[in-house]
């Protein structure tokens, strides 16, 4: 038999049509939805009389629009309320469990669906949100849709799906002191691009990866869609089955067995070939930080603001000078040292244990700078009650920073906490695009590590300094 | 959805690469549960000013653009966000092609769903289309999707790829779903035997 990648094992084993010039019937084994990205796709459902396939491979959740200040009733937007009440009315009339806001099993949708134990290897995952290629840490086949086909989803619990091609990231080397998992993504897409992946799914490989626990895999899958790339996946290991067993959706028993022994099958074969293939070396990497508005304007922290003069390609010239402009940045000028006004510890990307553990390490006995608003959001609901158990938040509250409520938060400005304009914000999120944050908030995108550091800085700092 | 039909239009030309789709309709604008009305919000951020006044400069609010239904992007336009309320709000303001190099992939799927043709040309022509707006603004070309080519002024044709399947979805106003529900006794078959 042809040898195969971990993608085509997973790929082909949910083909349920294939023919000739017309894209593929991919089966989906597990939907999530949230609030924001569903409403239009239920009405398309009653406009067509339509039912939900199966109900029970759909789970929901609130996240997007959810206030993290105060969760003890609905949020007070009008409009935030409106998509709160149409997610509960869709889920009760086609029988879809949902999580809604201060639910035990809440929170942002790419957390909860691991954490629960329904992200498992070898499926097919989507949802409406382009993050979804963070449960492909799982060496599940994961990715983001629109509207349009978390409808055809709903209706059919399958995708029309064009076949990607493969690309290989391998991560040779161990981390560092200081250097986390976001380093390592960063460091690819200031290698290749905001569109070096357009068109393909990465598998990442190599010690750099199997030696990173579940919540730094999810990280750097996580962020595979900034590069444009379908999808991210890192085939499944000892790590992964230990951080999935007694979850509450996991395999029990017998079928636990029989579940691990499957698993174990979906590694990319010796011998199979990728389309492209790309090495890092993850013991070289130093912090890394975005300096623009695209998440490939990435440097080491120990770097300065490159120069749109010194940018042959034209294109990419103007868009350089764009960023410096709307970022208010100098050429030549070095990023370390540079003052912010915000830390936000938080999101799908950085929102885990596993950051606030490492967040909390470098606040522990140490104070915010006092011109600084820190705010430190767990992922979930799970994420904040275990961070408490482990006293987490007394740390994160005797620094000075604010320990909230799960939810995107400021990853995206839609729920109330945001920047306001000319603010500049260290962030463990995913995006520093124009305004994401905030209209006319200034993101930098950095680690967990480097987010608390510049957090008592009040200016973009270097972590390893304070290890 | 509408049948797609040839047509004519000028093209307004947004050279920016990456434009991603928090541009195209910012955050604060999808606690919508509508599909519609979505175009006066288009490209908001770098539409208007502060008190909500159009910014003369950007092509969109140029007179002489005014009712043109091509949008001429840069490099890797779409990226980000899965939202689509990006291409719901570029057909509600009137677009029906986009003209770039590259699109980003979740973008150019959801674009295809809604009546909004992704045309990927090469590099050559791409800065030859910008060098004509920018000595004629008032320049037309014909998207013949039929003949799946882009017809510039003296008779140029350029030829542009998209996949048999969307090109019989466009033509003849078909959705997706629809094809997906003729499928139901294979989906059947597909769940019986993988469990
Ligand atoms: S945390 Fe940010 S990127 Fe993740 S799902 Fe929420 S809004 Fe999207």
């Amino acid at each position: 038999m042809k040898p195969k990648t971990l993608f085509e094992k997973v790929w082909e084993s949910h083909v349920v049509v294939s023919e000739p010039d017309s894209p593929v019937v991919l089966y989906i084994d597990l939907h999530l939805i949230h609030e924001v990205t569903s409403p239009q796709a239920f009405q398309g459902l009653r406009n067509r009389r339509l039912g939900v396939h199966a109900p029970h491979r759909v789970v929901a959740t609130m996240d997007h629009i959810v206030p993290t200040g105060n969760q003890s009733g609905p949020p007070t937007d009008p409009l935030a309320a409106r998509l709160v009440k149409e997610l509960e009315k869709n889920c009760a009339e086609y029988g879809i469990s949902l999580y809604g806001i201060g639910h035990s099993n809440n929170g942002i949708v790419h957390i909860i669906g691991p954490e629960l134990g329904l992200t498992q290897p070898g499926k097919t995952i989507v949802c409406g949100d382009s993050h979804t290629s963070t449960h492909g840490a799982f060496g599940a086949l994961a990715f983001g849709i629109g509207t349009s086909e978390v409808e055809q989803v709903l209706a059919t619990q399958c995708l029309l799906q064009r076949r990607p091609g493969t690309f290989r990231v391998h991560v040779d080397g161990r981390l560092a002191a200081g250097v986390e998992a976001k380093d390592i993504i960063l460091s690819l897409l200031a290698r290749i691009g905001a569109d070096g992946g357009t068109g393909s799914v990465f598998e990442y490989t190599g010690g750099g990866i199997t030696s990173l626990n579940m919540d730094e895999r999810m990280t750097v899958c996580n962020m595979s869609i900034e590069a444009g790339a379908r999808a991210g996946m890192i085939a499944p290991d000892s790590v992964t089955f230990e951080y999935l067993a007694g979850r509450p959706f996991a395999p029990k028993g017998a079928e636990w067995d029989k579940a691990v022994s499957q698993w174990s099958q979906l590694r990319t074969d010796d011998g199979a070939s990728y389309d492209r293939e790309i090495t890092i070396d993850a013991a070289k990497l130093e912090p890394m930080i975005t300096y623009g508005t695209s998440p490939g304007m990435g440097l080491p922290i120990s770097g300065s603001i490159p120069d749109p003069d010194r940018e042959p390609d034209s294109s990419k010239k103007q868009a350089l000078s764009k960023a410096l402009s709307y970022m208010d940045l100098r050429p030549g000028q070095p990023i370390l040292g540079q003052k912010i006004d915000v830390v936000f510890i938080g999101s799908c990307t950085n929102g885990r244990m596993s950051d606030l553990r490492a967040a909390a390490r470098v606040l522990k006995g140490r104070k915010v700078n006092p011109n600084v608003r820190a705010l430190v959001v767990p992922g979930s609901r799970a994420i904040k009650n275990a961070a408490q158990v482990e006293g987490l938040d007394r740390i994160f509250i005797e620094a000075g920073a604010e320990w909230r409520e799960p939810g995107c938060s400021m990853c995206i400005a839609m729920n109330g906490d945001e920047l306001t304009p000319g603010q500049y914000c260290v962030s463990t999120s995913n995006r520093n695009f124009e305004g994401r944050q905030g209209k006319g908030g200034r993101t930098f995108l950095a680690g967990a590590m480097t987010a608390a550091a510049s957090a008592i800085e009040g200016a973009v700092a270097d972590v390893r300094k304070l290890l | 959805m509408e049948p797609y039909r040839k047509f004519s239009s000028r093209m307004i030309p947004l050279p920016q690469e990456n434009v991603d789709t928090d541009q195209i309709i910012p955050a604060r604008f999808l606690k919508t549960t509508e599909k519609t009305g979505l175009g006066k919000v288009l490209f908001c951020d770098w539409r208007f000013d502060e008190s909500g006044n159009p910014k003369p400069d950007f092509a969109l609010n140029r007179p002489e653009m005014a009712g043109a239904s091509i949008l001429l992007a840069g490099h890797n336009f779409g990226c980000g966000s899965s939202r689509e309320h990006a291409p719901w709000a570029l057909t509600d303001f009137g677009f029906r092609a986009l003209i770039s190099t590259t699109f980003a992939d979740i973008f150019r799927n959801n674009s295809l769903k809604n009546g909004l043709l992704p045309i990927v040309v090469e590099k050559a022509v791409h800065a030859k289309l910008f060098q004509m707006v920018k000595e004629d603004p008032g320049v037309e070309v014909t998207v013949d999707l039929e003949s799946q080519a882009l017809l510039l002024p003296g008779g140029e044709s350029v030829p542009f790829p998209i996949d048999p399947y969307s090109k019989k979805c466009l033509l003849q106003g078909l959705d997706d779903l629809g094809y997906l529900l003729s499928f139901s006794a294979k989906i059947a078959e597909h769940e019986k035997n993988a469990l």
